[in-house]
């Protein structure tokens, strides 16, 4: 299946890209995911992850299509 | 109820005055006894450093999906009449406001309290991104907010 991902702010910089499609099997965690976006890297403590601009947790299964977000905590206000 | 994200510059005054002058929803009902606003602006210091700009980001279409989501819920939890937020993006400089969150309701308790939950919830959840321009030109991201309580 296929798979949207992105990064944002320093998660982004640190990455290099904004994102990246991802090709995976049919059976995949967003921590899979991770994995094949980063290349193999350790995900950074404190990252936050969305499916479907949605917060989730790592382990929540992903489907095709899906867009999933990588992202440090969030400072607005 | 009105969410907007902007890179305009942002004058709450001038939106809160807009806002209620079109008169929009419950607003022109005779029901509202109480408004409450917060007003963020840029500071020029953080973490004992001086700052001369912030470049704010977001995750467009999250982002306001989340705002109005805490908008709903504060509405739901407190019986508001009418909730305004409005959030800057971009990039800023010392004294811009960054976010303007305006709460109506019948009553004043209400009023304070969804104004202030409000606030503390978006600061949470809301995903937005700050990065400090320093007086040394040097630049870094915030990394967590300050306590709000």
């Amino acid at each position: 299946m296929t798979v949207s991902v992105k990064f944002f702010a320093s998660l982004r910089e640190q990455m290099g890209c904004d994102g990246a499609t991802v090709e995976i099997g049919e059976v995949a965690t967003v921590a899979d995911i991770w994995l094949q976006a980063s290349g193999g890297k350790a995900m950074p403590p404190n990252i936050l992850v969305s499916i479907n601009q949605e917060y989730c947790g790592t382990n929540d299964p992903v489907s095709s299509g899906d867009e999933v977000a990588f992202f440090p905590p969030v400072t607005g206000g | 109820m009105k969410i907007e994200v902007s890179d305009n510059p942002l004058n709450p005054w001038e939106e809160l005055q807009r806002y209620e002058q079109a008169q929009i929803g419950a607003l022109n009902s005779g029901k509202v006894g109480a408004v409450a606003t917060f007003v963020g602006t840029m500071r020029d210091f953080n973490e004992g450093d001086g700052v001369t700009g912030m470049e704010l980001e977001h995750y467009p279409g999250m982002t306001e999906n989340h705002l109005q989501q805490l908008a709903e819920e504060a509405t739901d939890k407190w019986g508001l009449l009418d909730a305004l937020i409005i959030h800057r993006v971009g990039r800023l400089l010392p004294n811009d406001p960054i976010v303007l969150v305006a709460v109506w309701s019948s009553h004043r308790k209400e009023s304070f309290e969804a104004c202030r939950w409000l606030m503390e919830a978006l600061k949470s959840k809301a995903p937005f991104w700050k990065k400090e321009i320093l007086e040394s030109g040097d630049s870094r991201w915030v990394e967590k907010n300050t306590a709000g309580y």
